[in-house]
Formats: structure tokens, sequence, C-alpha cells
């Protein structure tokens, strides 16, 4: 790893830089959205910043190392490569898109704008954390923001529903933190690089089980359960439709956009380099699961009536992509090149996609929010029909988001399904195979979305329905551009990502 | 012996009798018609005086004891512990005099204080006493004075009841006492301690004679019944809350300190004929010949082991039912006896245990003077003194809410109050005597059953200062009665936050010797 | 220097006592200037003290002829206890700050137990550091039994005896230790070299750590604490819970395992999986843990909920200590500091903040308060609070916890499950009392209910504030920068885990 120790520590700064703000907020009352505001736009620089600081063959860069609790292995440690900086840019501009559209908290706005903050904080710790520790704590700090804002600002069963996704979490982290204990007594360890490099080279197995016996096995999963919670993977799905729907729209973008990356990027830093082994043995049983997280997702979705359902749903489809990939990746044994090609594409696509997802989900649920907001309160597929005769921009640019979910060629969508795919065929056709389906379906669901919300005949309350005005489509247009963007030139992104994960697959033993 | 030589060493046994005829003189003589309160006020200061020169003569005994005509034992010592003894007796006797003044619950002033010094005479011989003839005298004088006094407050029942209990248990003991004492001399051939000592240490066919064992038998019961261990106890309760005030108080502090000053002498006078070489110390009876160096202790010390701990377990469990805080006291003075007797079941030939023993009668009889004084004030104001009559003490009169948190916690055992260092003096004492695993578990009970005794302190300081005032009129004391508790009081804490302070002033009657 | 947090809060207690009644406002600035006094010092302490080893404050004879000597010394543990100490007073007194009846006894009595505190984190003779100990129960009794709440005679008076018998115990250890070392002195490190015979120290060991174990809350010795600490006012029950719970678990640390250290080597042959006074006393700290977590889940009183917690807390203090490796012991002294903090927060929160103004502690009542929009000051600090008190990271209770059970792993891995187990429990039992109390989901919410009916309530006061800024404070910062405290516990329990007080 090289990376430039001296210098602005810039990942403390931007993980600093929202607590700051949510202080600020908190305290703000009627113009706490405004600092808010100030803070995520600072943030989303900062984030451009780290991307252009990033080294170029793909390692981790801008290091902050200082101990900490030297007894307990534990070191302030902090550091990005393409992927963690490519989820750090994700993190501030998803945040950024959520404090817009949250125009009417009535209810304590100083409150919600600081826990938004608090999350934000947690995402780029999380992302940015090379230090278990350090890691840890973000994971769980970012619980409590997202507990309460579900709770204090969420829908009519929202009690229920903040309960059961934080226990689920909880309950997961629990596995995890076991896990990672057991892997620090065994090797005094808590550095992820470090363990990484014991891993590949076998000693992590070894020392594990001559301290503790043979419970890697167990250990990996542990540590898989904490990050299947969070993904989700099913059958650990059952708490994200409940609390998707219940929590209010720009919380929801937050929770799809950003929070459930947290697990992708766990399983790609935490579990694969250390785990690799261990998940190559179970990869079927994995696949299976991570096939059944596609195709029942989108299956599930087709059933809903309530927009937001059906998108959480679609959530848990276009995860499943990522977890096909990334166990579509885990081939135990030696790779030879056909092999390696496909990792290679497998692992570039999961990364896309947890981009893509995230900024597209987030635009649908936006839209969905705008929706609910003119509408008076309304959610239904079945409410609404033929807006685009009264709010063409409206239905232009949802239109284009739904495109983009669908994953339709010349949007983002497109580029991290094909690539995985792309990845995943040579590797299990079987599962690939399968998934396809959940393509299919989702195509589905999308075309129906279209058909009955926007299409058709326009009943007479939506007659008048006020179409997006200048602020909102000058908000919107960038990420509607981006979607275009990384659509047709995904190099802009692949500049960085592609040396990572070649790095990434050097480094990974299976 | 010459007359000369009793002479000097009585001398304040004198002037303790010469001040009790002039206070009878004084007081029926020239102040018949003089109010009440001049007359306790004349009456006492002129005890007072005399105590005071009592100690001004105590010096001349460091010039040596009393011995017998052509011999070289004492009959009565001097220096050391007994003078310790006696200062304490004399020191306690003017605190008990301070208290009468205020007081109402007779006319007869003169026959009072005199009967008080003439008690206080007889305190100070058995302090000093080496002969078991000297002693029962000495005791007989104290215990008639002592019967005299609880009956004295005529206007009540109880104080009449209870000096009757008193006499009769009283008289019983002392036959007890006397019955022992001649069977000793039977045994032995002479009334002097340490003859009889070395006498029973010396011969076998004594030592495991019967007829000893019914000596020590009846000499514990009758001293037993002037410490009130149990189970010579039963007079006690009734006689603490029978007698006037001013005459508890005496009871509980001076006949104290005299008699375990007596049971000093008795323990020292075994040690010194022991020699230096051996521990005195407590076997486990064993069959087979009685070992060379355990003559006349091993019976003794078993059976003042049995009454300490009797003591100590029945005085504290009885003291959690009182409800009148003078029964309280009087149990718990049993218990305190208790402890006491602990330390003379293991005594060591060294000044270790006399220390330990001293230290703790007289500063427990300071803290009792100071408890029934303020028992005194309280039973003045309210007539009665049951726990209720305590209550919101610390509202109607502070001060004497403060004295009494100190005193009762000083008695509780608790730091930096110096009843708790007499009492870690103590158990250090027994332990550093005889390290087996029995004196640990008397000690382990000790200091358990003490444990014990903080609820029932706790009860009545409870009373004074968190449960609310039944009835809010101020409690206001006799000015000087309020000085010396005050006095008590910081003396408490001073000795306890400097126990050195009267140590080493103990040490200074054995320099020399 | 350290030595005057003792004599100004002495000094305090005596002023206070002699103040004339009804000066309330007086009464609680002296205490507060006497508080902050302490505190300062403490902190001055600290800081000079750091990296320092063990430093003598004073050493006079006292009682020349039992080599008693009057020795005041401080070393890292001393010193971050002593920190807590001053904390913990500042808090209680701003916490108190509403107390009208008898104000200046109560103070008095406050600070005369603060002071027997320090005296014993300061005290290195065996017989002074039991004087102060036994100082600091009398004061106890008196705060209970006057401006409790519950039951508070009965309360009061077990916890005085509790407390007695642990140190008759203590006494009965101390005097068999100076006569059996051949009665010279009772300095701790005179009586720690003293070379104790095995078989001694073998029934002395479990006699004194038993003794000091009732204090501090070791099963099943606990039975005073959840009734002590409901009854209490809240600045006493900041107290009891924070710092003098602490004072058991520090003379077992000190005292116990400092004197009598072969008492915990194995016996030989073994009962029930247990071969050593160590097992047996590891055995009871995981029931305390367990139970403690379990029965506070169950509790309907708010203020019960906290009280076996904290029982539950003091078990992974006492795990920490039997572990005898480093970083087990480390971790103990660090969550002695760390719950200290937050047993504080706790309990001011429930008492001061919530109790005082709804005047019920029932957590069915409280529910349909919604006391979360009504009261967010309380239910925001109650939130950080019990992140803290679960464990999560970014708060002092993290790095202890994780140090007691990586310690627990190093002794004896069983027990590290165990105590895990505990660990979720009490992420259960908070998250019920928070979810309760605070942000119950029961009709009507504040915004369906008749504006009219709703009653006001009192507005939170500036001491409520400052304390609880300051103790939330003191729990981020520990948690943010352990190396504050553990630079100096680390090498204190190096040089005490090797034997001796050199």
């Amino acid at each position: 790893m090289n990376g430039m120790q001296s210098g602005v520590p810039w990942l403390t700064i931007i993980t600093a830089l929202p607590v700051i703000g949510a202080a600020i907020a908190l305290f703000s009352k009627r113009h706490a959205r405004g600092v808010a505001q100030i803070t995520g736009v600072l943030c989303f620089a900062l984030s451009l910043i780290i991307w252009l600081h990033l080294p170029g063959d793909g390692s981790i860069g801008l290091e902050e190392l200082k101990p900490w609790a030297p007894s307990l292995g534990i070191q302030y440690h902090l550091g990005v490569d393409g992927l963690g900086a490519l989820m750090v840019i994700l993190s501030a501009l998803v945040s950024l898109m959520s404090i817009d559209a949250a125009h009417r908290v009535h209810h304590e706005p100083g409150l919600f704008f600081a826990l938004v903050l608090l999350l934000e904080a947690g995402l780029f710790g999380s992302f940015t954390a090379l230090n278990f520790f350090h890691w840890f704590l973000f994971w769980e700090l970012s619980l409590i923001p997202a507990f309460f804002l579900i709770k204090l600002w969420g829908g009519p069963k929202r009690g229920p529903a903040a309960t059961q996704f934080f226990v689920y979490t909880m309950a997961g982290s629990v596995a995890l933190l076991l896990a990672f204990l057991a892997v620090f007594l065994s090797t005094g360890s808590m550095e992820f690089g470090q363990l990484a490099a014991m891993a590949a080279s076998g000693a992590l197995g070894r020392q594990v089980t001559a301290h503790l016996g043979p419970v890697m096995m167990w250990l990996a999963i542990g540590v898989l359960a904490g990050f299947a919670v969070k993904v989700p993977l099913a059958p650990f799905h059952t708490w994200l439709p409940a609390a998707y729907s219940e929590a209010p729209s720009p919380v929801t973008m937050l929770l799809t956009g950003a929070m459930s990356k947290m697990g992708v990027y766990g399983l790609l830093r935490i579990a694969l380099p250390l785990f690799g082994q261990q998940i190559s043995q179970i990869r079927t049983p994995l696949l299976v699961l991570a096939v059944i997280t596609v195709v029942m997702g989108a299956w599930a979705a087709a059933a809903q009536t309530d927009l937001k359902r059906v998108f959480a749903y679609s959530s848990v489809n276009h995860l499943g992509y990522c977890l096909l990939g990334i166990f579509a990746l885990a081939v135990p044994g030696g790779a030879n090149v056909g092999v390696a090609t496909s990792q290679a594409a497998a692992l570039n696509g999961v990364i896309l996609q947890m981009f893509n997802h995230g900024l597209t989900a987030a635009a649908l649920f936006w839209f969905i929010a705008m929706l609910q907001f003119r509408s008076g309160g309304l959610r239904g597929i079945d409410d609404f029909g033929g807006l685009r005769k009264p709010a063409p921009v409206f239905a232009g640019f949802m239109g284009i988001a739904l495109f983009a979910s669908l994953g339709l060629p010349g949007l983002n969508g497109f580029v991290g399904e094909f690539l995985i795919f792309r990845g995943v065929f040579p590797l299990s056709w079987v599962a690939a195979s399968v998934s396809v389906l959940g393509l299919l379906i989702t195509a589905a669901v999308i075309l129906t979305v279209i058909q009955k919300v926007f299409n058709g005949p326009v009943p007479e309350r939506w007659a008048s329905f006020p179409d997006l005005h200048g602020g909102e489509r000058l908000g919107m247009a960038p990420v509607i551009g981006l979607m275009f963007l990384l659509g047709v030139v995904p190099q802009i992104v692949l500049e960085h990502v592609n040396p990572t994960v070649k790095y990434l697959l050097a480094h990974w033993r299976f | 012996m010459n007359y000369a030589d009793l002479f000097r060493v009585t001398l304040p046994e004198t002037v303790l009798e010469i001040a009790a005829l002039l206070v009878l003189v004084v007081d029926l003589g020239y102040l018949r018609k003089a109010a009440l309160q001049t007359r306790v006020m004349s009456a006492a200061v002129l005890g007072v005086i005399g105590c005071g020169v009592a100690i001004a003569m105590l010096p001349f005994q460091a010039l040596g004891g009393l011995t017998y005509p052509g011999s070289t034992e004492l009959m009565l010592a001097a220096g050391g512990y007994a003078t310790i003894a006696q200062i304490g007796i004399l020191v306690l006797t003017v605190l008990t005099l301070f208290l009468l003044i205020g007081s109402d619950f007779t006319q007869h002033v003169g026959e009072y204080i005199s009967v008080v010094l003439m008690a206080a005479t007889g305190g100070l011989l058995i302090a000093a006493a080496q002969d078991l003839l000297v002693i029962f005298v000495g005791l007989e004088l104290l215990s008639l004075g002592l019967y005299i006094l609880t009956a004295f407050a005529k206007k009540s029942e109880k104080s009449a009841e209870s000096a009757m209990k008193y006499y009769l248990f009283g008289g019983m003991s002392a036959a007890f006492l006397l019955f022992g004492f001649s069977y000793l001399y039977g045994l032995s051939g002479s009334t002097n301690l340490h003859e009889i000592m070395r006498a029973l240490y010396s011969s076998n066919a004594i030592n495991s004679s019967p007829l000893l064992y019914v000596a020590l038998v009846m000499v514990a019961a009758g001293l037993g019944f002037k410490v009130a261990a149990v189970p010579f106890h039963l007079w006690a309760p009734d006689t603490y809350e029978g007698a006037p005030a001013p005459a508890a108080a005496f009871i509980a502090s001076v006949s104290k300190v005299a008699s375990f000053a007596l049971l000093i002498g008795i323990g020292t006078a075994a040690a010194h004929v022991l020699g230096s070489a051996h521990k005195v110390g407590f076997v486990v009876l064993v069959s087979g010949p009685a070992p060379k160096y355990f003559g006349f202790e091993r019976p003794w010390s078993l059976i003042v082991t049995l009454l300490a701990v009797a003591s100590m377990v029945f005085g504290n469990l009885a003291a959690l039912a009182q409800t009148s805080v003078r029964r309280l006291l009087a149990y718990s003075a049993i218990a305190h006896a208790g402890y006491i007797l602990l330390a003379l079941a293991y005594f060591s030939h060294s000044t270790m245990s006399t220390y330990a023993v001293l230290y703790y009668i007289l500063t427990y009889g300071l803290t009792t003077v100071g408890a029934f004084g303020a028992v005194s004030v309280v039973e003045r104001i309210s007539g009665s003194d049951r726990m209720d009559a305590f209550l919101g003490l610390c509202r109607r009169n502070g001060l004497l809410a403060a004295v009494m948190l100190v005193l009762f916690l000083s008695l509780a055992g608790i730091p930096p109050l110096v009843g708790f260092w007499a009492k870690f003096n103590l158990f250090a004492a027994v332990l550093g005597v005889s390290r087996g695993v029995v004196p640990f578990t008397i000690v382990a009970l000790a200091v358990a059953m003490s444990a014990v005794s903080l609820y029932y302190y706790l009860q009545v300081l409870k009373r004074v200062f968190v449960m609310p005032a039944v009835d809010d009129t101020p409690v206001k004391g006799n000015p000087l009665t309020m000085s010396v508790l005050v006095l008590i009081a910081l003396a408490v804490v001073v000795l306890g936050c400097l126990p050195g302070l009267l140590q080493t002033w103990m040490t200074s009657f054995y320099a020399g010797m | 220097m350290l030595a005057w947090t003792i004599y100004i809060s002495f000094a305090g207690a005596l002023v206070l006592a002699l103040l004339p009644r009804g000066n309330a406002a007086l009464a609680r600035w002296i205490a507060l200037a006497v508080a902050v006094a302490g505190f300062a010092i403490a902190i001055a302490g600290f800081a000079a003290g750091a990296g320092q080893g063990r430093v003598t404050l004073v050493d006079v004879p006292w009682v020349a002829f039992m080599g008693i000597r009057y020795t005041l010394a401080a070393d890292g543990i001393s010193r971050v206890l002593v920190l807590l100490t001053g904390l913990a007073a500042v808090a209680g007194v701003l916490f108190s700050w509403n107390i009208e009846l008898r104000t200046n006894e109560f103070f008095a009595f406050f600070l005369a137990l603060i002071g027997g505190v320090y005296g014993v984190f300061l005290s290195f003779d065996l017989f002074l550091l039991f004087v102060f100990y036994e100082i600091a129960i009398v004061p106890k009794y008196f705060l209970i039994s006057i401006w409790g709440s519950t039951r508070r005679e009965y309360a009061a008076m077990k916890l005085a005896l509790y407390s007695f018998v642990g140190s008759s115990m203590v006494l009965i250890g101390l005097l068999a230790a100076y006569a059996t070392s051949g009665s010279h002195s009772t300095g701790l490190v005179y009586l720690a070299n003293a070379d104790l015979p095995v078989s001694f120290q073998m029934w002395a060991f479990p006699l004194v750590f038993i003794g000091f174990g009732i204090l501090a809350g070791l099963w099943p010795f606990h039975t005073w604490a959840p009734t002590g600490h409901v009854a209490a006012p809240t600045a006493a029950s900041m107290l009891l819970a924070g710092v003098v719970m602490k004072l058991g678990a520090y003379g077992c640390l000190r005292v116990a395992i400092g004197l009598f250290p072969h008492g915990m080597d194995p016996w030989g042959w073994s009962f029930a999986g247990m071969g050593s006074w160590r097992d047996v006393f590891a055995l009871l700290a995981l029931i305390g843990i367990v139970y403690g977590a379990l029965v506070a889940l169950a509790q309907t009183d708010f203020k019960f909920v906290i009280g076996y917690s904290s029982v539950s807390h003091m078990g992974f203090v006492l795990l920490g200590l039997v572990t005898l490796n480093q970083i087990g012991v480390t971790g103990a002294v660090l969550q002695m500091f760390s719950h200290g903090v937050i047993a504080g927060l706790l309990f001011a929160i429930v008492g001061r903040v919530v109790y005082e103004r709804t005047h019920t502690r029932q957590l069915a009542e409280l529910e349909t308060m919604h006391l979360g929009k009504r009261l967010p000051f309380a239910a925001w600090s109650f939130v950080i609070a019990g992140m803290a008190s679960m464990g999560l990271p970014a708060f002092s209770g993290f790095v202890a916890e994780l140090q007691v059970l990586v310690g627990s792993w190093i002794a004896k891995p069983w027990w590290t499950a165990a105590a895990g187990v505990g660990i979720v429990v009490g992420v259960a039992y908070t998250w019920r009392a928070l979810q309760k109390a605070f942000f119950s989901d029961r009709l009507p919410t504040p915004d369906e209910h008749p504006k009219t009916g709703w009653p006001k309530f009192d507005p939170i006061t500036w001491p409520e504030i400052a304390a609880t800024v300051l103790l939330v404070g003191a729990t981020v910062i520990v948690g943010v920068y352990p190396r504050v405290l553990l630079d100096s516990i680390e090498p204190a329990v190096k040089s005490l885990l090797a034997g001796g007080m050199q």
C-alpha cells in the first residue's frame, strides 16, 4: 500500500465535517435544512477531491495512521482505494439528494437534519476505515440515527419497523463482533490489510486453528451473517420492506442508496479477503441464496401496490446481483486466465452496480417522495395515471430513472448488470441463467409502473398535477445527466475502479 | 509494714473519705435552709474538689505499694495499672458528680454525694488490691454504696424495685465470692494473689483438684456479677433503668472500671508467676497430665472465655429488641463486658493486654457517662427514656443530637471515634497473644457481634435525626451538663483521631517499673 | 496535593453542618465550591502524576506503638479513581440543586461521604484505608434514610448493615494479617512484601474479597444494592452506584489481590469445575453479570432497571479483576471509571430529570406520557447514556468491556462466552427501558392529545444541563481517546500484578 501519510487528512475532515454540521443544525431549527445543504455540498466536493487524489495502481491511498489503544491492537487507520472512494462519493451524493428531498420537515427539523448528517458521518467513517474497531464503531453508530429517523418521523407502523430494523442489524453486528474478536485473539491484529495478507498466505487459518480449533468456517459464517442482514441476503431481508416503506422518503433514500452498500462493501473489504477460502467452500449454497434474493426480490416487487414497497423489493433484487457477482467469483482453487478475466468483470460489475443502484434508487425514491407530496400522501400504483400530460418533465426524468433501474443500455444501470452477468456466466452458468428471470420480471414491473403512473387516460384530479419547477429541475438534472454519462462513458469510473479490482483480485486467495 | 506506709499508700482513699464526711457536715449542718440547687451545687463542688485532691495524692504511691509485714508481697499495689485505673475512677466520679447538677430526684443531696465518694473509695481499693480480703472489703464497700445509690429516687417505684433486685443478687454473689475465696485459701494457704498463684502453679495435686474448679466457678460468679457478664447479668437492665441518671452513670462507668482493674490484677498476678518464658493461652481440654506451664490458667481461661462469648452474643442480641434506651445501654454494657473479658481470657504477660483492657474501659466509661448524661437531659424534659422520646432531637437541640451521634457511633465502633480504636486494640491484643484457630474464631465472632450492635445504635440515632418529631418542644439542658457532654464528645473524637495520646499517657505509668 | 481533596471535603462538611438552617442557597454554593475545588485538585494531581508511578503524598507515624502510619500515596489507579470521585461529586451537587429539605445537612453528609471515598483511594496504610472505608458508611445511612424515597428506612439500614458486615470481615482479615506478619506495621507495601504463609492467604483472601465484594455488589451479596439505589435520593444513588461500589472493587484489587495473591492459587483439587478461589469468584461475577441483566429486563420500575444494571456492570469489574492478567485488570479499572460516570448519568436522568417531574417511576405509566416529545432533554440524554451503558463504541464502556472480555478469554475462554451473554441482555434491557420510557408507540400521541389537558413539566434547570454535559463529556472523551486514562492505569496494573508494590 503506498499512501500519502503527510499532507491534508482529507478522510478525517470529511468524516468530521458532517458531525460539526450536525451540531450546528441541531440548534438551527428553521435553518437546519440550509445548514445541512451546505454541509452536504462541502462533503460532496471533498469526496471528489479524494477521488482525484487516488493512486493510480489501485492500492490504498490517503492513509492516516495513529495508535489509539495499542494493547488491544486498535489503531486509528484510515485509507481509501477506488472502491472506498467511490462509495464515499456515493454517500455524499445520496446524502445531498436526501437533504434536498426533505423540504417539509415540520416536526423538529433541527434534530432531523442533525441525525441525517450523523448518518452521513457514519457512512464516511465506515467506508474509509482500515482497522476493524474503527470500522465497527461507525457501522454501529450509523444504526442509531437511522433508527431514530424511522422511529420519530416515519409512517403509521414506524415503531415495529424501526425496532425490527434495529434488532436484526444488531444481531448481525454481534455475530460480526464475535467473529472478529476470535480473529483478534488468535492473531493480535485488527488491521484489515494485515489480516488480508495473512489470509492470502494461509497464516490466518493456521493461527486461528492453533488458538481456537477448527472454527474458521464458523467465523466465516458469523461474518457473512452480519453482512447478510445488512445487504440484505434472503432470507434475512424481512426487515427491509417495512423499514423502507415506513421511513420517510428522504430516509429511505439514504437507506437504500448508501446504507445497504455498507453491507456489500463489508463483504468486499472483510469477508472475501479474510475468509475467501471458507466462502469458496460454501459457494454453492451462497449462490443459491443470491439467486433466490434476485428472483424473489423481483417477484415480490411485482406483487406490491405501494410504490415504496415495489422499489424496496426491487432494491433487494438489484443488490442480489451484487451478491451473485461476489459469490460467483469465489472460485475455489487457483485461477486460470479465463477465470481471472471473469472474476475481474464480475467484480467491476459489482462495484459499478453498487454505485449505480445507489444513484438510481435514491433518485427513484426522490421522485416517489414528490408524488407523495404533491398528491397529498398517496403512493399506490393505482392511485395515479396519465401523469405524462400534466407533468411531462417529471414523467421524463422519472422515466429515465426507471429505465436506468431496468437496465436499459445507454443508462448507468446497464453497465453494472452487464458486467456482472458477463463475469458470472462463465463462472456459474446455472446461477446466471436463473437470475436472468430476475431481469425479466424487473422489466415487467417497471414497465407496469410506467404504464400505470404515466400513461393512460388522465383522471380528473390529476389534470392539474404540478410539474417540476425550476429549482427542482436544476437539482435533478445533474443526477439524470450522471445516469446518462455513466451509461455511455463508464470509463470515468472504471479508471480507478479497474486497477482496484485487479489489485484486490491479485491479493485474494480462494 | 508500718502504719505510715499504709497511710501513704491509701492517701487518695483517705482524702475521699474526708471529703465525704465534709460534704455531709456542710450539707446537714450549714445548708439546711438553702435551696435545692445551691445545696446540690455546693455538695458537688466539694465532691469534685475531694476527687481532685485525691488525684493529686496519687504520686505518693509511686514510692511503692503496701507490703505485708515481714514479706515483700504486696497487699496493695501502686503504680502501673492500678494508678491508671484509680485516676480513671476519680475522673469518672467527677463527671458523674457534674451530671448531678440540675437534677431533682432527691432532697438528700449530701447523703448522695457522700455515698458516691465512699463507693468510689471502694473502687480505688479494689483497683489496687492484691489480697483476697482486701478485695472483698473493697468490693463490698463499692457494692453497698451502689445499692443505696440505686434506691435514691424515693419517688420512683422502679428505683426501689431495681435496688432491691440489685441488692439481693449482689448479696448472693458476694456470698459466692467469699465461698470461692475460702476454698482458694484452703488450697493454697495464703490470701495473697501471688502466693495463691504460685502455690497452685507448682503443685499438680492442687491443679487437678475438683475443689479448685469449684472455687474458680464461685469466684467467676462473684466477679462476673460485678461486670455484668452473662449469666450473672440479670440485675443490669433493671438497675440501669431504675436508678436515677447520675447513679446509673456511676454504676455503668466507675464500678466497671474498678472491677475490670481487679480482673487485670488477677491476670497480672498469674502472668507474673508464670514467668517470662510463657504466654498465657487457652488449650482445649487435653487428657493426660496437665502441661507444665498451664497450671491455674487452664480452667480459668476457659471459664472467662465462656463468660465472654455468652455476654457478647446475648448482650447484643437482647439489645436488638429494646425500646427503652436505658435498657438498650444496659444490654450493650453486657456486650462490651464480653469483649473485654475476651482480652482477659487471653492475657499476655507483657503489658499489651493490660493496656488494651485499660484503654477500653477508660474510654468506654467516658462514653457511657456521656450517654447517660444525654439520656438524662431528654428524660428531664419528656419524662421517659423510651426511644420515642428522642424523636426529632436534631431539631429540638442540635448540640445534644451531635453529642449523641458521636457517643453512640463510638459505642458502635465506627472510626474515627475512640470506640473503634479501643475495639481494634483489644482484638489485636488477643490475636497478639495467641494465633490459633479458636482465638481467631472468637475474635471473628466479636467483630460480627459488633456489626450487629450497629443496628440498635442506629435505631436510636434514627429517632434523633431521621424521623420527624412528634412533639416539638425544645430540649433545654443545664448549661453545665451540656458543657460536660460536649467535652466528653470532643474527647471521644480527639482520642479517636489520635489514639496514641492515651496510650502514651498510660505507658508513662510503667516507666521505671 | 491530592491529599487536600480529603481535607477540604471534610472541612466543607463541617462548615455546612454548622451553617444556620434556612439558607439553602448558601449551602448549595458552598457545596459546589468545595466539590469543584476537589475536582480541580484531582485533575491537577492526575496531570502532575501522569507517568510517575506511585507518588507518596504524606507519611507520618500515627499510632507508633502499633506500627500504624498515616500514609497517603497515589499510583495510576488511585489517580484515575480520585478523578472519578471528583467528577461524581460535582455532578452530584449539581443534580441536587433543588433539594429544599434540610439542605445544609444534606450537603454536609454528602461531602463527608466524598471525603471518606477520597481517603480510601489515597490510603496506603491498611488501617487508614479501613478507617476511611468505615467513615463512609454513616453518611450513606443518613442520606438515604432522611432524603430517600421508596422504603427508605429499611433500605438505609440494610445498606448500613451489609456494609458494616463487609467491613467487619475486612477488619478480621486486617487483624489477622497484622498479627501474622509480626504486628509490626499495617502499611500496604509492608504487608504485601511480608511473605504471609500460603495457608494463611488461602483463607484470608476469600474473607477479605467477600468483605469488599459485598460493597462491590458481588453476587449473592448484592441484594442491598437495588433496594438501596432505588430508595436513595438522586445524588446518593449516583454516588452509591458510581463511586461507593467502586470502593469495594478497589478494596478487592488493592487489598485482597494485592496482599493475598497466593490465595488464588489452585487448591490441588476441584469441585464442580472450580479449582481455586479465583474460579469461585469468577463464577460469582459471571452469575452477577447475567443475573443482574436478566432481572433488569423484567423490572417495572425504571430505577430498578438501572439498579440491577449496576450489579451487572460491577460483575464485569469483578470478572476483570480475577482474570489476573494485564489486559483484564486494566479493563476492570477502566470499567470502574466508565461505569461510575455512566451510572451517575443514568440515575441522574431517571431520578432527577424524570421522576421529580413525572412523580412516577413505573414504566407502564411513563409509557403513556410521551416523554420523548415532552422532555427531549431527558430522552436524548438517556439515549446517549444508554448507548454508553450498552457498550457501544465511541463511549468509555466499549473499550473497558472489550478489554475485560479479552482478558477473560486469555484466562478461561468460557468466561468470555458467559460475559458476552450479559452484554447482549444488557442491550436488551436498556433498549426496553428506553422504548418504554421515552419512545413508546402508545396512543394517544402528543399531537392527538387535546392541547388543554396536557400538563407542562418544569423547565430543565442549568445545573442539570451542566452536570449532564460534564458526565457525557467524560464518557465520550474517554471513549474516543481512552489513552488519557489507560496511560495511567496500565503501568500501575503492571507493577501490581508483578507482585508486591515495590
